[in-house]
């Protein structure tokens, strides 16, 4: 018997042919989408076929980067660690009671949950660039604008992290304190933030690497740090000192991620 | 003396858990709750320092009615009433010596808590009470380094630092193996006796509820349908205990009425 239904069992598709015609059309609607959107931005081809010849000119221009201005790109540049750093750290402090209240099993009740919230979502979906802008405007021009900038915008992503890691905690340590008849507070301290440890120095770390490369561009509108130099030197057209300041930007960026690795493996 | 009366929970509008359940323990005897799953012995223990809010009943603990006690008094009551757990549930990040102290978080202040800098007095006991169950020597280890057995040991050192008139131990050996399941139950019976300590135990095991406790009691469906000596508890009365499922029995209590 067995042997008469395997002669019949030697077919076998992934999908069935409903399943194939539907996945062919979402390729074909996918392609459709593609060859609209490609020809409604008008581009100018020509331009798009120049730009190999346009690169090697100016990557000519760039050779041999000009060291010249070299103490005042260090100096920018330690500006901006300067920036990222402070901003992450105050970031870190002003996330944890936002944190706090905006998760679910922690929030004191409704209106603050309402309120951590919001204070996350405008935090998150304002981009670094535009905060800064608002804050040129408020603050002028100038590192502090960069820092404030910076914070804004790192205490959405901080507090969204940390919240939810608060809200994956294990219930059953805060039972067996409550039963103790601890206070509140003292269960937070004793059986949340023992919890929560790993992922606050891990989250506080990847932010201060973010900010490190986001506050490369802050100077573009102003708002302090190696940005400042690069706009006046594309301004200037002195193509050598701004591939100076890129290298620049680029050590950086790399030392920012061998410390941040290296602070992982340490505390973690 | 704890003294349960007419006690009742029921979660939402379902059937109640707890049907107008009466129960004494004093002394310092060992009395094992038996029951199938489903019967209400953790709402039992859970009730009594509220965990879970008893829907009516008393609850009296040493002339303190529990059922009738505010927020912050609760509180200061519940330090009197020792909890250990199935799952241990410590704190696996914190030291040993610091899950310990956590049982004394009720007594002492902020500060001090944050800064881990405990009275001498309960830094004494903690060594005492670690040197009695033979785990001192991990004080400065941390709690998820450490095996099953000890982690529970740590759990009993926790809720005896609370100085407690009363103990409950919610399945406190269900996670462990046979003998070191052996080796906590005559530990609590040993320190029962030592400290004049009544001990509450819900447990699965029958032959350890008969073995190490003074007095058994049977639950089925939200009541006490057994409470005598362990050797009392004949075959006649195990059926009883575990027959048929709870769903079933529900079913049939349902038509009945």
């Amino acid at each position: 018997m067995n042997t008469s239904v395997h002669s019949q069992l030697d077919q076998w598709s992934r999908f069935t042919p409903k399943q194939r015609l539907i996945r062919y059309g979402g390729f074909a609607l996918t392609a459709l989408i593609v060859a609209w959107a490609l020809s409604s931005i008008d581009v100018i081809w020509a331009w798009v076929w120049d730009a190999p010849s346009q690169m090697g000119d100016l990557f000519g221009r760039m050779m041999p980067p000009d060291p010249q201005n070299l103490p005042s790109i260090l100096e920018a540049i330690w500006q901006t660690v300067n920036i990222a750093t402070l901003a992450t750290l105050i970031a870190v402090v002003v996330s944890l009671p936002v944190a706090y209240i905006a998760a679910q099993n922690t929030t004191p009740n409704k209106f603050f949950l309402w309120v951590g919230r919001f204070i996350l979502v405008s935090s998150r979906s304002v981009n670094t660039i535009i905060w800064a802008l608002l804050f040129v405007a408020i603050f002028g021009p100038g590192i502090v604008a960069g820092i404030v900038a910076i914070m804004f915008r790192s205490i959405g992503f901080l507090g969204k992290l940390l919240g939810e890691a608060i809200e994956e905690i294990d219930r059953k340590p805060v039972e067996a304190l409550e039963a103790c008849g601890a206070s509140r507070f003292k269960i937070v301290l004793y059986a949340i933030v023992p919890q929560v440890m790993p992922t606050f120095f891990a989250v506080a770390i990847l932010r201060w690497d973010i900010n490190l490369r986001e506050s490369t561009v802050l100077g573009l509108v102003g708002a302090g740090g190696i940005g400042m130099i690069l706009q006046g030197a594309i301004d200037t057209f002195n193509w050598p000192e701004v591939s100076m300041v890129l290298l620049t930007i680029l050590a950086l960026v790399i030392l920012g991620e061998v410390v941040s690795s290296y602070l992982r493996k340490k505390i973690l | 003396m704890l003294k349960i009366t007419n006690l009742t929970k029921r979660y939402g509008s379902g059937d109640p858990v707890l049907k107008g359940l009466d129960l004494t323990v004093e002394g310092d005897q060992i009395t094992s709750v038996i029951g199938s799953s489903g019967a209400g012995k953790s709402t039992l223990l859970r009730c009594i320092n509220r965990l879970v809010e008893p829907t009516s009943g008393s609850i009296n603990l040493n002339g303190t009615e529990f059922t009738t006690l505010k927020r912050s008094e609760l509180r200061a009551a519940r330090r009197r009433i020792g909890m250990v757990f199935q799952g241990f549930n410590l704190i696996d990040r914190l030291t040993v010596m610091e899950n310990v102290q956590s049982g004394r978080l009720g007594y002492i202040p902020p500060w001090p808590a944050l800064t881990r800098r405990y009275p001498k007095d309960d830094i004494r006991r903690a060594y005492e009470l670690m040197e009695r169950v033979g785990i001192a020597h991990y004080a400065d280890k941390r709690a998820d380094e450490l095996s099953g057995g000890e982690r529970q040991r740590v759990g009993v050192v926790r809720a005896l630092m609370q100085r407690p008139e009363i103990l409950l131990a919610d399945e406190p050996t269900a996670s462990l193996d046979p003998k070191t399941s052996e080796q906590i139950m005559s530990l609590l019976r040993d320190l029962a006796s030592e400290l004049k300590l009544p001990v509450i135990i819900n447990i699965h095991n029958v032959t350890e509820a008969k073995e190490y406790s003074d007095r058994i009691v049977g639950m089925r469906y939200g009541r006490i349908i057994f409470d005598d000596k362990p050797a009392q508890l004949t075959k006649t009365e195990m059926d009883e205990i575990y027959a048929g499922v709870p769903a079933q029995d529900r079913a049939a209590v349902g038509a009945a009425a």
